[in-house]
Parts: C-alpha cells; structure tokens; sequence
C-alpha cells in the first residue's frame, strides 16, 4: 500500500538493525507516547535491537494518566436525569473505582462512542433537550480539537453542550521524569504531538539535562532510524533535538491550532497517575468558556480513592519498572480484568506487552 | 397484506398462515408442502453434525449479502467445516412490529438462493413478532443438520495435527467486517469492499474428496484468525508460525485498518475456512482451492512448529517477531 510498504520496507529495518551492532554501549530508549508503544510491539521492533539497546515505555498513554478520579467523575456525570455522556471508544472499558462506562451503558445511562468532539457536539444540536457531555482526554494532539468544537459551541451559542477535561501537555511530564531517578538517555518524542507543537517544545532537555531528542513517526523504518539517530547522537558529545519525521513535523509546528488551544484553555497543575501533581501539565477552560466546564456546571466531584497497592502502574508510567516486574501483570492483571490503567487502554504499557509479550 | 409486519402476524391465526404461506412456503417449500408441528428426515448415517447460530448483525441490508444470506452461510460453514455435508436447516425468525414486508421478502428469498447453491432443504421454522423497539428489525436463528460421508470427526478436535503441517486460508481476510462498517455508515469512510459471506461446503468437500490429509478446519469468523488459531493452539500443544507477509488483504480494508486502528487478523469473516494440511499435501491442496471461485486467493500463511508450544507467533513483515494473543474485547459489535 502507497504510503506505506514504504515505512515497512524489510531490507531498510533490517540494515538499520544491522547498523546500530556498531554501538555497544548500554542505553537505555524512552518511547514518551503510547502509539509509539503500540508501534514498537506491533512490529516486533525490540526483537531487531541488539541487546545493549533498552527501550522503555514512558507516561504517554493519555487514558493511562487520567485515572480513577476521572472515570468516576464522568460516571457520576452519566446518572444526572437528560445527560448524554460522548466519549472516545477507549475511554469506555476504563474501570473507574467501582464501575465502567460500559457496566453505566449497560445499565441505561446513555453513553455514546464519538470519533471526535465536533460529533458530540452535532448531538447536542440535534438533541437540545438533553446535556451533551464530552470527555476531553489526550495531549496537543487532541487538545486543538476539542479547542475548536468549544469556540464553535460559543459562536453558536449552544447551551447544552459541556467539556469535563482531563487534557494534559507533554513537556511538563517529561521535565518532571528527567527530575526523578529515571535513566534515560534519549527521547523518542511524540510524533502526532509534535505536528501541533512544533519540535521547539524539547529544546530544554538536550539544553538544560544533555538528554538526547528525536521526534519519530510511527512505522518501524521510522522507529528504527530514530533509535538509530539517538544511538549516534549519546555516543557522541552533541546532544540536540532531531526530527526524523520530518514528513509531518516543523520545528514550529502548527501555529493555527497552538493558536485555538491558546484562545481557549489554560494550563493548570495536573494530577498524573502513579506520578503525581505536576504544575501547569493539565489544560482547563479559561474564564470566557466556563459556562462549557462540566466540573463547575454539574457537581459531581467524587473523594479520591486507594489504588491496588501491589500495582507498580507508577513506577511503569515513570519508566522504573517493566510490566515484568509486577505480580500482578497476567495473573491477577489482564486486558480482560484490568486491575492497573497501564492495562486498559491499547497504548498502554502493560496491555501492549500482554498483547505482544516479546517472543525471545 | 400489509407493507408492514404487524404483531398481528405473530399472533399464530390468520395473519401468521398468510405470512408463512406467502413468504416463507413460497421461498423455502414446494407445492407438495404441508404444514405440520415438525419435520421428518430420512437420515440413515448413524453420526451427524448438528449446529446451531443466531444472526443479529446491524444493518440488516450490507453489500455483498444480507442477514438472511449470513443466516444460511452461517450454520452451513459451521456444518461444512467439521467435515460434514449440509442437508437440513431450520430457521426462526424474531421480527420487529414495522418491519417492511419487501425486506423480509428479499431477506427470504436470499435465503433460499443461498439454499439452493448450498444443496441444503430448508425443512422447519418458527416466526415470532414483538412491540417496537423490543428488537431491532430481524434477528434469526438457523440450525443445521450434515451428515458424514467418512468419519471426520478427528477434523473438529485437531487431534491428528503435527509438526510442519501448513496452514491455509482460502482467500483475503476482514472484508466482511469493513463491507459492515461501511454499511454503517458513521464514519464518512468508502471502501467499496464486499462482504465475503458464502457457503464454503463445496470448496471443502472438493478438497475432502480429493483424500487430501486435511488435519483441522474452523471458518474464521468474529474474532478473526488470530482468535482461531489461538483456540488451535491451545488444543495441540504445538505452537504455530504465522508468515505476516502472506497473509492475504486487500489494500483497501488494509488501509481502513491502519485509519482505524484495526487488525486485520482480528477481523470477522464469513467466507473463510482455515485448513490445517499435511505439508506434503499443500501444494495440491491450493491447487484444488483455487479451481473454485471462493477459494482463488488461497494461500499458506504459516506452519505448526515445535517452539513456543500454545503460542501463536507471526513474522512480520520487517522481519520481527511478535506473539500474536487472542482478540480482547468486542472490536466491532454485532458484525453477524
């Protein structure tokens, strides 16, 4: 297929794979984005890395990160008399602390699987005696988005139409790994991300930490030649930030949508699963939107709650640990009964290393 | 009659006889067609393959067949692939008040048709209405009778199955789910595929009665191959090697996948069989596949192999290896 066999080339994957055996050294890879997670295993990429290579699976799965307090949010959310719940298909099986929007649908609540945020808004257009909520979850690549169904839902005045957020930035999350003990010596850096932010948002890490940068695409003849990039660019002195996907990234990015999602959100600190708070990481309406912001329309505001302590989803998320490591992970813990959020989602870490456990 | 099926077609008095005479005699009966509680078989074998299944797919109507053509294909794939020869079938019906009496029709007449090419006598049935709402348009319930010409049961267990056996599929995987999806309509995507729903029983009794050593079959339907083969695997102990790069899709449902972000090896089929074949056997086996028009893309895509016992594990196309698990959770609900 056009576009395609040619990022799947056999010959060039298997070149690349040969020519990264001229670096010994022992480095350690983090793939921040969960497509790319996805990717790695999909295609079997770990098996073609020589073993001095590690990648690991950074905080990038943005339904990973929301966790527990979102979902809840969202499934009180859903038993309010007249609301229609519009989600993405992930968010759908995420187990909250005590159900899912799948068991809420199931039960009645009318929870309705959306490709984008203009679809929930074309709902609550059509259906304008009802509260038409969506759930905004993912970083600058869905944020501009979302951003612009909200100005629409302004310029047209429509009443019934309401965003609970949980958006977050990548930069602060990837700043805040660099302060913690994690050991990493490169980035692979988002792709879909940085057509909206430009490649410039990575500047302080090779400046400020000597950690090297290079922002990929997501098929293997991508992947591997941004392993490669970055395997060149430690074993050197020169740490900078490469853009090998450069197809589809600028170093300014795309200044239209940064300019929506400027217009319409502003940073607020984050709580991140198994991280923490992180200042200024997560997005929400700024004052000329609010009559949109579910959480000061509809006060659903649900108590925080303990997580399985034997769940290392934390120290995934940070890259310390592999899915490996946890008791939990295929026992206790799969795809069909998830008991972390690493799990839930497709892009999450331990759900792509259940599904493509790396046949060795 | 009425445009329109009312409950009082349902109610089991004069509307319920003029529907099945009407509809359901004229499509599955002849004129020598009486009415009774049950249906009389003359089946001498002593072993016979019975099957039952249930067809709800939205939408009713989708290119390349429709429920009543999934509903006939259906029961017949599940009889053909154990070995057996379809003879008999029932069907029930669950119609929803409001249904379009024109779309029962072509629903039934599509049946028959897919009866006719079948070889298999549509012999009993049953016909229920319920309130608006209370179902969506038409469900139906097809069960299936086939007997056997030798003794194939070892065909469903995948008990003679070894090492080196090849493994092979008739044709190009997930048109069925992308030509549903496109029927849908939600997504603004044309892929102008169709659904490859067919009765597979003379492809495989061509290869049966050829005495190829055809070690197991399953029709490889929701859930996909990977589903299937998992479910081989974890029967035989031996593990199994899919070769990514053989694998047969079209370009375009390939593309709907990579917008999507499917599997093609997770998606619903309803034409294709897998074959488990002595590797001696392979290459004839393809040959006589691909004489009939549903088997012309038949491929090897893989082989049993003695590592990684109960795992299945595909070569991809780069040259990497990945385990490839069974499909978690529903990818595209009611597909048939």
């Amino acid at each position: 297929m056009k576009f395609i066999d040619e990022y799947r080339d056999f010959e060039i994957v298997q070149n690349i794979s040969k020519k990264l055996r001229e670096y010994d050294r022992e480095i350690s890879i983090m793939e921040v984005c969960g497509g790319h997670t996805m990717a790695i295993h999909r295609f079997g990429i770990p098996s073609l890395l020589p073993e001095n290579i590690k990648l690991i699976s950074g905080p990038g799965c943005p339904v990973c990160v929301s966790g527990i307090g979102f979902i809840d949010n969202a499934i009180e959310c859903s038993k309010i008399n007249d609301v229609i719940i519009t989600t993405y298909g992930d968010l759908i099986r995420v187990p909250g602390s005590k159900s899912s929007l799948e068991k809420e649908k199931s039960r009645g609540a009318d929870i309705r699987i959306v490709y984008s945020a203009l679809e929930a808004l074309e709902i609550a257009r059509s259906e304008k005696n009802k509260k038409v909520i969506f759930l905004g979850i993912g970083f600058e690549t869905t944020a501009p988005g979302t951003a612009v169904t909200i100005q629409k839902a302004y310029n047209e005045s429509i009443s019934n139409f309401y965003l609970l957020s949980t958006h977050k930035i990548m930069p602060p999350v990837m700043e805040a790994l660099l302060n913690d003990k994690v050991k990493i010596d490169g980035f692979i850096c988002p792709g879909h991300v940085s057509t909206i932010t430009g490649s410039g948002i990575y500047d302080f890490i090779p400046e400020k930490y000597k950690i090297a940068c290079v922002v990929t695409g997501f098929e293997p003849t991508d992947l591997m030649q941004s392993i490669y990039m970055l395997a060149k660019q430690i074993n050197s002195i020169d740490q900078k930030v490469e853009i090998q996907y450069s197809r589809a990234v600028v170093k300014q990015g795309n200044i239209k949508a940064q300019n929506i999602m400027n217009e319409v959100f502003e940073t607020r600190d984050d709580n991140w699963r198994g991280i923490g708070v992180i200042p200024n990481s997560g997005l929400k309406l700024k004052e000329k939107y609010k009559s949109f912001d579910a959480e000061l329309v509809f006060d659903v505001k649900v108590s925080s709650v303990k997580e399985n302590t034997a769940c290392i989803c934390g120290q995934i998320l940070r890259g310390l640990k592999t899915p490996k490591d946890c008791k939990l992970f295929g026992m206790v813990c799969s795809p069909e009964n998830p008991v972390g959020a690493c799990m839930v989602s497709n892009e999450g870490a331990c759900h792509a290393y259940y599904k493509y456990r790396n046949y060795e | 009659m009425n445009d329109f099926i009312t409950l009082n077609h349902g109610s089991g008095g004069r509307a319920s006889q003029d529907l099945i005479k009407n509809i359901f005699i004229k499509s599955f009966g002849d004129n020598k067609t009486v009415l009774s509680d049950s249906a009389i078989l003359n089946i001498p074998e002593d072993r016979i393959a019975f099957t039952t299944d249930s067809f709800v797919i939205d939408p009713i109507f989708f290119p390349g067949g429709d429920i009543g053509k999934l509903a006939v294909c259906g029961t017949v794939n599940d009889l053909a692939v154990s070995g057996a020869v379809p003879k008999y079938i029932t069907a029930s019906f669950i119609l929803e008040e409001g249904l379009p009496v024109k779309d029962l029709k072509q629903i039934v007449n599509s049946m028959a048709e897919q009866a006719k090419i079948a070889n298999v006598k549509i012999v009993a049935g049953d016909t229920k209405v319920v309130h608006k709402g209370k179902c969506d348009k038409i469900f139906i319930n097809t069960t299936g009778i086939g007997v056997f010409e030798k003794d194939y049961s070892y065909i469903s267990t995948g008990e003679k199955v070894q090492i080196n056996d090849k493994i092979i599929i008739n044709g190009f995987l997930g048109d069925h789910s992308v030509a549903v999806l496109d029927a849908r309509n939600e997504m603004d995507l044309k892929s102008n595929v169709e659904s490859d729903c067919a009765c597979l029983n003379e492809l495989i009794q061509n290869a049966l009665k050829a005495d190829m050593r055809i070690k197991f079959m399953r029709d490889v339907t929701r859930g996909g191959l990977a589903t299937v083969l998992n479910e081989l695997a974890e029967i035989i102990n031996y593990g199994i090697e899919l070769d990514e790069k053989n694998i047969p899709v079209r370009e375009s449902v390939n593309g709907l996948c990579e917008i999507l972000g499917f599997d093609p090896l997770y998606l619903a089929n309803e034409g294709k069989v897998l074959m488990i074949v002595n590797a001696e056997d392979t290459n004839n086996v393809i040959k006589i596949l691909q004489k009939n028009s549903l088997g012309v893309e038949s491929k090897i895509i893989g082989e049993i192999v003695s590592d990684h016992p109960k795992i299945v594990v595909g070569k991809t196309k780069i040259g990497g290896k990945r385990i490839i698990d069974m499909l978690q959770g529903e990818q595209l609900p009611r597909i048939c």
